[in-house]
């Protein structure tokens, strides 16, 4: 079932483009102990924290989420890709904070009050976290005032709300509504998402953005916080 | 042995242990489909209507009806369906909302003994709702989870199943008229979703002595012929004891799936269902193949 070479791979021969190379292949395939390998490699070999994150992580979650969107790869797939950035990100993380890089952005998610739907909600959050987004989950069943806390608490770039039902739906206009009777609803970009939603339901609630799936979320919310962090 | 009957102005469908397998076709739902979505809003029913006939022809037992638009009237669009939908067939419906308002305008607009979906075991839930099965002396789809959230533990999901149909007693509504949703979760984020379902039907039915149905198709979420995957569950679900679905019957693997699992199961009686859709070897459905293509550099991992 494999290729004839696969055992051959020696990740410390291969020079560093060959390695990213590789660590792309290996994010694509779901292998974390060669993800974390690789990563202690490229940070052994003197790469700074962010560009191990940036070039190697990012960009093989970069593939994964195009193949994702377009039907090439399947959800069981990405959950175990996500799985080994994450065992990459467990390195990293701290050598992050100690050097102060920057994030491309935040972002505090959960389920709205009422609804315990979640897989869609980790999706999301995953493919953020795939994308470098740093990612809050709040979890489900959430109500206004843990939204809110956690905005004050993080200072995210971005909330996201997740909801599955016709009858919990609502519940995201009662947080933007909160948000803007605080004075807080424009520090933060809201988008919104769940199987009944659509693009007017986040237009008339006051959202930013709807987003059809967790591929359209990421990308949707790259250029809204590098748009926001242009003006 | 425990029997549901459903039923509009002028027929029976009956759910039961030693019955053949209901589908409840699921097509009438706006939720995912923008065009259907946007005609109900508008009013027209056109495709409504002939979603509900296809989904009859293809086999459908029962047709549920779902009118969840945001930002429209869905009590009101809910009833007009369901007055439309029995006007054109006599199959029996399930009134599917999470709004109560539009659940009892369904059931007020509803000729006969319908099926409502659904309950869950909140307590609040239960009691905006049981008393409207108990008024217009419906059945009710009863969902195994609650306030604290859909439990990986079956225990857990079994005794929120036993909490509802002991609570629709106390309102006066039989355990029969209780059918138990197991819960069925994406196999591909939660390895387990499969035997989860198959050991609750078990259980419903030995000791709570329920009918019990599914959304099927949650199954594959995420997943790759999607159809296929549909089938092979469906199959043994049955085979572990459950009375019916609500899935898609115009999937024709699905259909075949569910008479050819009829038969296994003695439930179809001289195999007189299997050979009137099969007697001539070109009328079954062709399966359908998967969708996708090659996949790129990608190693297969045991």
């Amino acid at each position: 079932m494999s290729d004839e070479n696969e055992d051959d791979i020696v990740l410390s021969d291969l020079a560093d483009d060959d390695l990213v190379e590789q660590m792309f292949d290996d994010l694509y395939d779901g292998l974390a102990d060669e993800i974390r390998e690789g990563t202690e490699i490229l940070l052994g070999r003197g790469w700074d924290p962010k560009r191990v994150l940036d070039d190697a992580l990012v960009g093989g979650m970069n593939i994964v989420g195009k193949d994702f969107r377009d039907g090439i790869l399947f959800v069981p797939e990405v959950l175990l890709a996500a799985n080994s950035m994450k065992s990459g990100m467990a390195i990293l993380r701290p050598l992050l904070a100690a050097t102060g890089a920057e994030p491309v952005g935040k972002m505090v998610i959960g389920t709205v009050k009422g609804d315990i739907h979640d897989i869609g909600k980790n999706l999301v959050g995953m493919m953020m976290e795939g994308a470098g987004f740093e990612v809050i989950d709040l979890g489900i069943n959430t109500d206004a005032e843990t939204y809110i806390a956690a905005l004050h608490k993080e200072r995210p770039d971005i909330l996201g709300m997740s909801a599955l039902l016709t009858t919990t739906m609502p519940y995201m206009k009662v947080v933007i509504d909160a948000m803007t009777e605080q004075g807080i609803r424009d520090d933060f970009i809201v988008m919104v998402g769940g199987a009944p939603l659509n693009e007017e339901f986040g237009n008339v609630i006051g959202a930013d953005a709807y987003c059809r799936d967790a591929a359209t979320a990421v990308e949707v919310a790259k250029s809204l916080v590098s748009l926001r962090r242009a003006s | 042995m425990t029997d549901t009957i459903i039923s509009s102005a002028n027929k029976e469908v009956v759910i039961g242990f030693d019955r053949p397998f209901v589908v409840i076709g699921e097509r009438i739902n706006p939720t995912g489909r923008k065009l259907l979505a946007e005609e109900m809003k508008a009013g027209d029913y056109a495709r409504v209507q002939s979603d509900a006939l296809a989904q009859v022809e293809a086999g459908a037992g029962i047709l549920d009806v779902n009118a969840g638009i945001p930002l429209a009237d869905e009590p009101a669009i809910l009833a007009e369906c369901i007055r439309l939908i029995q006007s054109i067939t006599d199959v029996p419906l399930c009134i599917d909302s999470s709004i109560v308002a539009a659940l009892e305008a369904g059931l007020e607009a509803y000729q006969g003994k319908a099926l409502l979906n659904s309950v869950t075991g909140e307590d609040e839930r239960l009691e905006a709702v049981l008393p409207l099965v108990r008024k217009y002396g419906c059945a009710v789809v009863a969902i195994s989870n609650d306030d604290s959230g859909i439990s990986e533990d079956v225990n857990v999901r079994f005794e929120v199943a036993r909490k509802i149909v002991e609570r629709a007693m106390d309102h006066g509504i039989p355990a029969s008229d209780v059918i138990v949703d197991p819960l069925v979760m994406p196999i591909g984020a939660i390895n387990s979703a499969g035997q989860q379902v198959m050991h609750l039907v078990r259980r419903l039915r030995d000791e709570l002595k329920v009918n019990t149905t599914c959304g099927a198709s949650n199954l594959s979420f995420g997943l790759p012929n999607r159809d296929g995957l549909n089938a092979a569950f469906i199959s043994m679900a049955i085979g572990s004891g459950m009375t019916s679905a609500i899935t898609n019957p115009l999937h024709g693997n699905l259909m075949q799936a569910v008479r050819g699992a009829n038969v296994v199961m003695g439930h179809d009686a001289e195999c007189a269902a299997w050979i009137h859709s099969y007697r001539d070897p070109d009328s079954g459905e062709a399966p359908r193949r998967g969708r996708r293509g090659g996949r790129r550099r990608r190693v297969e991992k045991h």
